[in-house]
């Protein structure tokens, strides 16, 4: 069929006008627009006593300074908890603007609006804010000491304290399974902070229009839906009278999903105040000090085993640091602790989680969202197994998978999404088998004697992961088809990059027969569609994927139905081909999507061509029936929503070939290899280009990345000049191979990959580094100086 | 008091444009705010990631790091001269059919990078092409694509001149 396109490595819609520069990205827009800028607290601690602005006032283009006193009800309380836990018993939210204390270098205390950015900077350095410093909480261990407080009303800086237990079929639970496995092994591993970093930063732009009394935004966000809600209760808008739209976006990577943000709710309230256009764009520095990071955690792990590798028990303890304040919940710990498990059978599992807060900037999800340090436990564990007994880490890792037959597996815990965790679907014993082959794995031995003969020190990695994805509670889709025959899709959920005007056209053209370039996709735009939950958690093309297949199945059985009538033939013998509806194998018997449009709607104003030729099939509608009969509606249009049960769980195997010098202790990656399960693929080179993505922010984050704080809470690196992203001298090329298993609980089968690629990287270099070296490698990131240190404590 | 501003010349993507801008405005915000080219982007503002890559004089330079003065009396081609009308150059074309990028936010430094790189060396080894494309930063793709998208933009270029 010419219309079947979902599979196909179909090149990306939005590319010609992000190739010519016509993308609009959100500092592309309202070129008049006011410019807000902010000053930012320098100081990690600190109460304030007095803010000066009287300088600031003499400068050209100044419209308006704000601070906290200056906030109206609602604006002036702290902002929403967005994910609330019972666990989360001290959860704490700052203020849009600080209210008389600040708890991290880069909390917003001014806001100042002025006619351009650099005027509104230069009023900003006329403002003295006079502190009172208070010495601050760095650190996780020195936050989990508690001699010192975040939030005076939270002791010990303890926000949430989460404990789960999955005893074993027998009812022991882990620790006793522990105490009497035939060995034990017991140790520490720490992963440090780093951050999405996308390269456009975030950015809001407003417009009141005083006529209407309206309200438009526009942010740079991972959920325009949730924004609005935010914006309209946070300004007292009646909903219909806001609207937000997510333009063009330059990257999120998890921390755009954070909402509504300080300048998301200041920026369209100074808007509506001054009945004038404002605009704010952060700038690097302010995207560093200012938004959110991720990852750091240290783990205490107690593992049980027997004389095959196999798990007995396993007990986890987690210290995790989640910053000055918990707006988006202990979403990132409850990751960890829940995914940790990955394709194994643990026997007994215990997890315990304190998630702190420290004077740094707050921790939300980042791509992979606590995936990634629950894999590095977890495959270091598989590597000590391997090592105290002797075994081959593959071979330990297939002696605990789950079997393909046992699914759907229960693993006895509460997922992200307060759901069991039951994965759906998998074939881990292939997928190690093809990884193998893949790198090479049997060979290696001979080849790393061969290397150690010439003087080269090589090692081999691997590292298995299982991803939930696709996490509800829903998403929608509309399609409509127009007169003229063009099928109009909208989702709320946005987009950053990820290629969903391409998928979800290549979905909605294979479901409803036509052909792709009749198809046109919106998402992210309030206006087109005002329910949805947002892109993270790998869950567009499953939630909004499936959303827009079961639009389109409800709009093709419309269209059916109607052609059948005109075609007096039976509709269960009609399909669609190339936009036309035909008899099948009858081509000669024909009508046109378009003229079926036509024909959906009793009105028809003789507009264009094709509603003129669509009067030859008039007149068929009964005299005694309503015009839109009972049940019908006019316009050949649908709309329906995926709610899943519980999420589905992708997952994959990655294994690397690395060399250490001997002399400067520097760390080459010379190969990279990845099997990837997602299910169904809708666009494989779409999820290739999402793998090849995910494993260069996985090499920053195994090698190079790091949030460098001082004792006083100064983050030390705060440009691209110091935290090392990765260019593409540093990214190996990616050798990757697909496995499918469909999910059985979507009608596409499919899965999410957008984190997929980032998450088992920091486990696969370290078990790689280990093997190159033979010293045990417990923390992440590792630069060459401290292997060098490691080398020299180790000798 | 308000700031005192220069009228300057800058032949844009061809075309002769006046602009008064004060002494210390950027080249890419003469560019993005003063011109209404918004397709040369702002990744840091200090000269690392090279989203704001240009050419001035037909080499590539960080707008960010130029004030709009000191480009007086030049010639700059951003992203939007690239493609001859509405045909894309073959650089432009070798990045879609690559899929050498994705949220396309990095894209028009490296297409004005890449575009000066094959005018110096049509056919560059890989080893050239990494060398010539690492000053530029690229949070989403991990450059496999990109690098094939060099290749590939070096053959179209051959196989058309
Ligand atoms: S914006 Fe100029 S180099 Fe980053
Ligand atoms: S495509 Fe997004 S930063 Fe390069």
């Amino acid at each position: 069929m010419t219309t079947k396109l979902f599979g196909e490595p179909v090149q990306r819609r939005e590319d010609p006008r992000l190739l010519t520069g016509r993308g609009r990205y959100l500092d592309d827009l309202g070129p008049d627009a006011l410019a807000a800028a902010f000053v930012r607290s320098p100081h990690a601690h600190a109460l304030i006593r007095d803010i000066d602005v009287s300088d600031a006032l003499d400068v050209d283009g100044l419209v308006a300074i704000y601070t906290w006193e200056d906030l109206p009800d609602r604006l002036a309380e702290p902002l929403p908890l967005l994910i609330p836990h019972p666990a989360l018993t001290h959860g704490r939210t700052a203020h849009p603007l600080a209210r008389e204390r600040v708890r991290h270098v880069g909390e917003p205390v001014v806001m100042v609006v002025a006619r351009d950015r650099y005027l509104a900077e230069d009023a900003c350095a006329l403002i003295r804010v006079d502190y009172e410093v208070l010495k601050p909480v760095v650190g996780v261990e020195e936050a989990a000491q508690g001699a010192r407080l975040v939030h005076d009303d939270v002791p010990g800086n303890v926000g949430a304290h989460l404990v789960q237990e999955a005893p074993a079929a027998d009812g022991r639970d882990a620790r006793e399974l522990i105490e009497d496995a035939p060995h034990t092994l017991a140790f520490r591993l720490d992963v440090e902070r780093s951050a999405s970093m996308p390269l456009e930063g975030r950015g809001v732009y407003a417009r009141w229009d005083a006529d209407d009394s309206s309200l438009r935004v526009y942010s740079s966000t991972q959920t325009s839906t949730s924004v609005r809600m935010a914006v309209a209760a946070k300004l007292g808008l009646p909903l219909p009278k806001v609207e937000v739209i997510a333009p063009d976006v330059g990257g999120g990577f998890g921390v755009k999903i954070v909402h509504p943000w300080p300048e998301e709710v200041l920026v369209p309230w100074a808007a509506m105040l001054l009945g004038r256009e404002v605009k704010w764009a952060e700038d690097r520095r302010e995207h560093f000090i200012s938004s959110a990071h991720e990852r750091a955690q240290v783990q205490f792990v107690r593992v049980g085993f027997d004389d095959d590798g196999r798990l007995l028990g396993l007990e986890v303890t987690i210290l995790h640091d989640h910053g000055a304040y918990t707006p988006y919940g202990i979403i990132v710990p409850i990751i960890t602790s829940t995914q940790l498990p990955g394709p194994y059978k643990l026997g007994a599992y215990r997890v315990e989680f304190s998630s702190v807060y420290t004077n740094t900037v707050q921790v939300t999800p980042y791509r992979g969202a606590g995936r990634p340090q629950a894999v590095f436990c977890m495959e270091r564990t598989m590597d000590r197994i391997a090592a105290h007994l002797g075994l081959d880490r593959t071979a330990v890792r297939a002696a605990n998978f789950i079997q393909p037959d046992e699914f759907p597996y229960d693993q006895g815990l509460t997922f992200q999404d307060g759901r069991p965790l039951i994965y759906d679907s998998g074939d881990y014993p292939e997928s190690l088998r093809m990884l193998k082959e893949l790198i090479g794995w049997d060979a290696f031995p001979a080849e790393k004697e061969r290397a150690a003969a010439e003087g080269r020190r090589i090692g081999i990695g691997v590292g298995c992961y299982v991803e939930g994805t696709g996490v509800g509670p829903y998403e929608g889709g509309h399609v409509q088809i127009t007169s003229d025959g063009r099928v109009h899709v909208s989702t709320g959920l946005t987009s950053q990059g990820q290629g969903h005007e391409t998928v979800f056209a290549q979905i909605a053209a294979t479901e409803l027969g036509v052909p792709l370039e009749r198809v046109s996709v919106v998402t992210g735009d309030t206006r087109r569609f005002g329910y949805a939950v947002g892109t993270f958690a790998s869950r567009a093309a499953v939630m909004s994927g499936n959303a827009i297949a079961l639009a389109c199945r409800k709009v093709r059985e419309k269209a059916l139905r109607i052609a059948a009538d005109a075609l007096e033939a039976d509709p269960r013998d009609l399909e669609i081909t190339d936009g036309m509806v035909h008899v099948a194998g009858s081509p000669g018997a024909a009508i046109p999507l378009a003229t079926v449009a036509v024909l959906s709607n009793p009105l028809r104003y003789a507009f264009d061509a094709e509603a003129a030729r669509a009067t030859q099939f008039a007149g068929a509608s009964s005299p005694d029936r309503p015009p839109v009969d009972e049940g019908e509606e006019p316009g050949l249009e649908g709309r329906d929503y995926y709610s899943p049960i519980r999420s589905t769980f992708a997952s994959g195997m990655h294994a690397a070939i690395v060399e250490t010098d001997p002399l400067t202790a520097e760390i080459r990656i010379l190969r990279y290899a990845v099997v990837h399960d997602c299910g169904n693929l809708v666009n494989p080179m779409i999820v290739e280009g999402q793998i090849h993505g995910g494993v260069a922010q996985g090499v920053g984050g195994a090698l190079y990345e790091r949030m460098v704080y001082d004792g006083h809470g100064q983050l030390l690196n705060a440009s691209f000049m110091d935290f090392l992203m990765p260019y593409a001298t540093e990214v190996p090329k990616v050798e990757t191979a697909h496995l499918q298993t469909p999910s059985p609980l979507n009608p596409l089968g499919i899965k999410g990959a957008g984190e997929a690629g980032v998450i088992p990287v920091s486990a696969v270099i370290a078990s790689a580094v280990e093997d190159a070296e033979g010293i045990p490698i417990t923390r992440m990131p590792l630069s060459p100086s401290e292997l060098f240190d490691l080398r020299r404590a180790a000798s | 008091m308000p700031e005192r501003v220069h009228e300057i010349t800058l032949t844009v993507n061809g075309t002769v444009r006046r602009v008064a801008v004060p002494g210390r405005r950027l080249l890419s915000d003469c560019l993005r705010h003063d011109l209404g080219l918004t397709g040369t982007h702002v990744g840091c503002e200090h000269g690392v990631c090279g989203c704001c890559t240009v050419l001035l004089d037909g080499e590539p330079v960080r707008s960010c790091l130029t004030f709009a003065v000191t480009a007086d009396g030049h010639e700059i081609t951003t992203v939007e001269g690239l493609a001859d009308g509405e045909r894309m150059s073959p650089v432009q074309r070798a990045f879609a059919e690559c899929h050498g990028l994705q949220c396309g936010f990095c894209t028009p430094g490296f297409l004005c990078t890449v575009t000066a790189l094959l005018r110096e060396n049509p056919a560059p080894t890989d080893e050239e092409v990494l060398e010539g494309i690492s000053g530029n930063l690229c949070r989403c793709t991990g450059y496999q694509n990109i690098i094939k998208a060099v290749h590939r933009a070096a053959e179209l270029t051959a196989e058309e001149s």
